[in-house]
């Protein structure tokens, strides 16, 4: 009585990250969770196509295979994306940019093959906010100068300035927050599904991954990398 | 008085979660305007419907973040039960 929601079946309902083992770290207790084997999942499934990708492509033939060009196709698919948004930016941004459109969307789809998302823990998706964050200033000092910098800071008036702050800081927020929210929200909605109409879900729960996992999870793909190389080119970008 | 015990303090959890997630009224409307624009568009110019469409999403996902605001204070309220002592 009084823990938690009184809901049938409700001690089934789960979508919380779990801690898998504990160990110290300078004094502390810190623990490995569900999301570090999920990434490190994640991470070689990544590897392996890369290892595979690079072997093919260094023994490229003039009549791809069916490997060759589905790894020319993401590639160009990639480049197309970068370079339309970026236009004279675009070589040095391409790298990071298909690295985290690929690392998001592995993540993303991950959910349909039973792991839990990774990026649905804030842990994962604020350090790629921060990075979005460094960019973005890193690239605005280098092009724009401090003069610019200051310049844009005091767009309107001077006394926009903590405005024009709040809204830099909320960029990477509201970017992670995005990311999150939305996968998390799918994450407890196949476990609501899951775990309250366990009796009745038999096939047709396979809609609705495909809604959360696949399109939801590449439309949040698309957009976070579409927000960051806009925020990128628009700090490149001098008057 | 002053006095309230778990049970009261999860009910008004429950309570301010039902109403947070009132929040997704606002993007539901703005998604609807975005997407009824988007097809006005198609309309008038059939040719431009990739480049329509991808702007559209776009613009429904960013305009979809004040409700996922509504809907984490939500999920904080039922399930992380911050008001518990």
């Amino acid at each position: 009585m009084g823990q938690g929601i009184m809901l049938s079946g409700a001690a089934d309902i789960d979508f919380m990250i779990h801690g898998v083992f504990p160990y110290q770290l300078f004094g502390q207790t810190v623990w490995i969770t569900t999301t570090h084997v999920c990434v490190l999942i994640v991470m070689l499934v990544i590897v392996a196509f890369c290892i595979a990708a690079n072997r093919v492509i260094k023994h490229a033939s003039d009549v791809p295979g069916t490997f060759q060009n589905i790894v020319e196709m993401v590639v160009e698919m990639l480049d197309k994306m970068v370079g339309g948004v970026m236009g004279k930016f675009s070589p040095q941004f391409r790298n990071y940019i298909s690295t985290i459109f690929i690392f998001i969307l592995l993540s993303n789809i991950s959910g349909l093959f039973g792991l839990r998302p990774p990026t649905a823990d804030y842990g994962v998706t604020l350090p790629m906010g921060i990075m979005t964050f460094t960019l973005i200033h890193f690239n605005k000092f280098r092009y724009q100068k401090v003069k610019g910098v200051i310049a844009g800071l005091c767009d309107p008036w001077p006394i926009w300035a903590p405005i024009n702050i709040i809204g830099d800081v909320a960029v990477p927020i509201s970017l992670s927050l995005r990311l999150f929210a939305n996968v998390l929200s799918g994450t407890v909605m196949m476990a609501l599904v899951y775990a309250l109409l366990s009796k009745i879900a038999i096939i047709w729960p396979a809609a609705l991954h495909v809604y959360f996992d696949l399109f939801s999870g590449a439309i949040q793909t698309y957009v976070f990398c579409m927000l960051t190389m806009t925020y990128i080119t628009d700090a490149c970008t001098t008057e | 008085m002053g006095e309230f015990n778990n049970n009261f303090i999860l009910g008004c959890s429950a309570i301010g979660a039902g109403l947070a997630v009132i929040a997704g009224i606002g993007p539901g409307v703005g998604q609807g305007i975005a997407a009824g624009h988007a097809a006005a568009a198609v309309g008038r110019n059939p040719g431009a419907k990739s480049d329509v469409t991808s702007t559209m999403l776009l613009g429904q996902a960013v305009a979809e973040t004040t409700g996922l605001y509504g809907l984490l204070i939500a999920m904080l309220l039922l399930f992380v039960k911050p008001l518990l002592p």
